[in-house]
């Protein structure tokens, strides 16, 4: 199955935000839920094996847009052999806010996954994007899942300077169970915090100091943001230490 | 080696750098209250620079900064991984970043000490770290360290005995010291100290400076003389309280 | 792709490179990596490394992650040195190096790490310019002045040296693991035996890693550099079936000519942007734990 949805915003008038477009494609199914507010409704499984699923988000200068889920998403694998793939790309314009906070992704026994985000900023856009990924459902040994995260930001210019590129691997034998990627966790989750109120100071040539605790740490990257990262053996506790970690984050930002 | 001083290292900088002093030996032998005593002695007159290998992290920067001899920030600690005879002579490079850290930070200085983490007899400075390096023995180790000889007693340009207070408690004889450190030592100058007695000790003081003077008389002093903020124009520090240098050996009575 | 450029070559009596590759791998470089444990320290403090099980898993889980990552950037640093200096043109150099770091930057979020990773790339600049003196060693020095990552630093040092990317990847992911191998043998007291035997059996692993860091430079799919503000988010989407996006994409127009001539500059860093992140949250929560901890033996 291959599905393609799209979201938009535009300034109202009035100021405020405007859904300018709002196109469903299921299983991918949007919902708005408030203002500036969009749920993605799950109409139907999956994603299941072979589906290819993208998602196009643009928040338009000035706006502001907040998606969440309405439950987790269960990767499976699909009668046909093939991977799986959700792709997202989305850009954040001048003085816009993206806030994505979706539900665990839980990959389920035999599952062949692939997620892929692209996220573009300009200069003075603020993003918020959670990520939180369940190995297995309960008792499960988790199918294979590829997630690779890209952000940019833009300066005024159009020049790029890549803010955090990471790839997570799951299901794989080298890297589950070694004490240097997952440890005993069976989740792991991240959340990217990034905007102008994350800049380094214009001297600070010393690197700022991450926050840490138990399973988590608010980590200030080299550009203008701070990953969130969290470690768990379950979706509850996980998603405890991510927001002390988000806490901490909106902690770490400067007042200008 | 204290015989051959042509320089190995990479040009100084235009019109010099300090002089690098190692300072090594043993665990517990007093390396850091020397290091103490120096700073408090040659404070006033040089400008210094501090780096310390401990063990762990910070532990003789710590004490250092306890002390008050000298400004914290001009002290940087540097982690050995479990090896810091690596970290002074096979592996200098942390070492050499971080005097070279304090030159740019607060340069020109007129002396950086590197004291090592506590080490075995065979531990030296390479001469690519340490212009100039003292060997610090006890004589709690027993009074026949130095027939042992080993490259840190035979070939130091300073070898200090320390805690000559003790001597008598541990049935340490100066005596002997004195006669087998200068039989393996080829000549090579032995100062016996109880810094526990002598906070500014003196006599390695007097000697350090010494060094610097020749150091500067041979590079030109750090920085340009006329603007040498302690005045010493004839490129000599000197200490009007200080007594004369100790006379070696110096066994105590 | 050539083996001019990617080493693969199977020549009798190997390749110019192998002797240097030797110096610049072995531990006795001295350039500061003796005092890195790349997380192992803390790992042994917080009992998840006890004995040769737990760290064999953790050499496997960094050599996948930090290794191959490092690894591929080295390879890029390698290619870079090679092929991008040419008299007269060292400010558009300087500003590929700056490029080539703030990617390793991106790949990088733990600030410990990234503090630790310069520290140990000023040092090897330090220790690589002389030994291998060469103009782009000294753009590199100038153009990151902190210090780049240090594995920039090592292709680079790499290519002066006379080694292809293969054989900087081959370094860096070598390196990955020995460091927090040998770490552990003396803060654990294990057999060294034991230890050297594991690595031993990563050997394959450091084979693979090297050859895929090799791949990634010419798998570049993600096009980040047209400015995406500028055209359709979904635009990629439209061109082909979505999800076909990212390193295992299947978009081969896009990569850079194998074997490019040298000095075809605009072209040098575009398959950067893809050039594999794997990221091990385990070790960036140890980075930063190791960091805070005062009684430390190790740098990192």
């Amino acid at each position: 199955m291959i599905a393609r949805a799209l979201l938009r915003t535009s300034a109202a008038p009035a100021g405020g935000t405007r859904l300018e477009t709002m196109r469903s494609d299921p299983p991918l199914t949007l919902r708005q839920t408030g203002p500036g507010r969009v749920h993605l409704v799950a109409t139907g499984a999956g994603p299941l094996g072979g589906d290819r699923l993208a998602l196009g988000v643009d928040v338009a200068p000035g706006t502001s847009l907040e998606i969440r889920s309405v439950g987790a998403t269960l990767v499976l694998p699909g009668h046909v052999p093939g991977e799986s793939s959700m792709t997202v790309h989305a850009r954040v314009g001048a003085g816009a806010t993206l806030r994505f906070l979706p539900e665990p992704t839980v990959l389920a026994a035999g599952c062949s996954h692939r997620m892929t985000v692209r996220l573009s900023l300009a200069p003075d856009a603020t993003v918020v994007w959670r990520e939180e990924i369940v190995f297995g459902r309960h008792g499960e040994r988790p199918g294979r899942c590829h997630t690779r995260f890209d952000a940019t930001v833009f300066d005024t210019t159009g020049a790029g300077r890549p803010l955090l590129r990471q790839d997570l691997v799951v299901g794989d034998g080298h890297t589950d169970g070694s004490p240097a990627v997952y440890g005993d966790a069976r989740c792991v989750g991240s959340t990217l915090v990034a905007g102008p109120e994350w800049r380094t100071q214009p001297d600070g040539k010393d690197e700022r100091r991450a926050e840490t605790g138990d399973g988590w740490a608010a980590l200030p990257l080299a550009g203008p943001g701070v990953l969130s990262s969290a470690l768990a053996a379950d979706a509850v506790e996980l998603r405890r230490r991510l927001e002390r970690a988000e806490d901490a984050a909106l902690r770490l930002a400067v007042a200008w | 080696m204290g015989a051959i001083h042509d320089d190995l290292h990479e040009a100084a900088a235009p019109g010099g750098r300090a002089l690098r002093l190692g300072i090594g030996g043993p665990v517990g032998s007093g390396k850091t209250a020397l290091v103490a005593a120096l700073c408090r002695t040659l404070g006033p007159s040089l400008r210094l620079g501090v780096v310390t290998n401990d063990i762990y992290t910070t532990e003789d920067a710590d004490f250092l900064r306890r002390a008050g001899v000298i400004d914290p920030e001009r002290i940087m600690a540097v982690q050995t991984g479990c090896c810091p005879h690596t970290a002074i002579r096979d592996d200098i490079a942390a070492n050499l970043d971080a005097v070279e850290t304090l030159e740019e930070r607060f340069g020109p200085l007129d002396l950086v000490i590197v004291e090592s983490g506590g080490d075995n007899l065979t531990a030296t400075f390479s001469r690519g770290l340490a212009d100039r390096q003292i060997f610090v023995l006890d004589v709690s180790g027993g009074d026949k360290v130095p027939r042992k000889g080993g490259p840190g007693v035979t070939s130091a340009d300073l070898l200090v005995i320390n805690k000559t207070d003790l001597a008598p408690l541990v049935g340490a004889d100066l005596t002997v010291m004195s006669r087998d450190a200068a039989a393996v030592r080829e000549g090579r100058p032995v100062l016996f100290t109880s810094i526990r007695e002598d906070k500014s000790a003196h006599s390695v003081a007097e000697w350090a400076a010494e060094m610097v003077a020749a150091w500067w008389h041979q590079h030109g002093p750090a920085g340009h003389a006329h603007e040498h903020p302690h005045g010493h124009p004839d490129g000599h520090p000197h200490h009007e309280d200080d007594p004369e240098p100790a006379v070696l050996p110096a066994g105590r009575e | 792709m050539d083996d001019r450029s990617h080493g693969d070559g199977h020549r009798p009596g190997g390749g110019p490179g192998d002797a240097a590759l030797l110096l610049l791998a072995d531990s006795r470089l001295p350039a500061g990596g003796h005092a890195h444990s790349g997380g192992a320290e803390e790992a042994v403090r917080l009992g998840t490394i006890t004995d040769a099980g737990d760290l064999a898993r953790f050499l496997r889980g960094r050599l996948a992650t930090a290794g191959l990552v490092t690894a591929a950037l080295a390879a890029a640093a390698c290619e870079l040195a090679r092929t991008g200096h040419h008299p007269g043109r060292e400010e558009d150099l300087a500003t590929l190096w700056r490029q080539l770091d703030a990617e390793a930057d991106a790949r990088t979020a733990s600030p410990a790490q990234r503090e630790a990773g310069r520290t140990q790339g000023r040092l090897l600049l330090r220790t690589a310019r002389r030994m291998w003196p060469s103009p782009a060693l000294d753009t590199l020095g100038v153009a990151v002045p902190e210090g780049a990552h240090h594995p920039v630093v090592l292709g680079a040092a790499a290519a002066a040296a006379g080694c292809v990317p293969y054989q900087a990847a081959l370094a860096a992911a070598y390196t990955a693991v020995t460091g927090p191998a040998t770490a552990a043998v003396r803060l654990l007291g294990l057999d060294p035996v034991t230890v050297h035997r594991l690595l031993a059996d990563l050997a394959p692993a450091l084979n693979d890693a090297a050859h895929a860091a090799c791949a990634s430079l010419i798998d570049s799919v993600v096009t980040d550099d047209a400015d995406p503000l500028a055209v359709d988010p979904c635009g990629d989407d439209r061109r082909r079936p979505p999800g076909g996006i990212g390193p295992d994409g299947d978009d081969a127009t896009s990569s850079p000519e194998p074997g490019s001539a040298p000095g075809a500059g605009p072209c040098r860093g575009a398959g950067w942007p893809a050039l594999p992140g794997h990221a091990a949250p385990a070790l960036d929560l140890l980075a930063e734990g190791h960091l805070k901890n005062a009684m430390k033996l190790f740098v990192s």
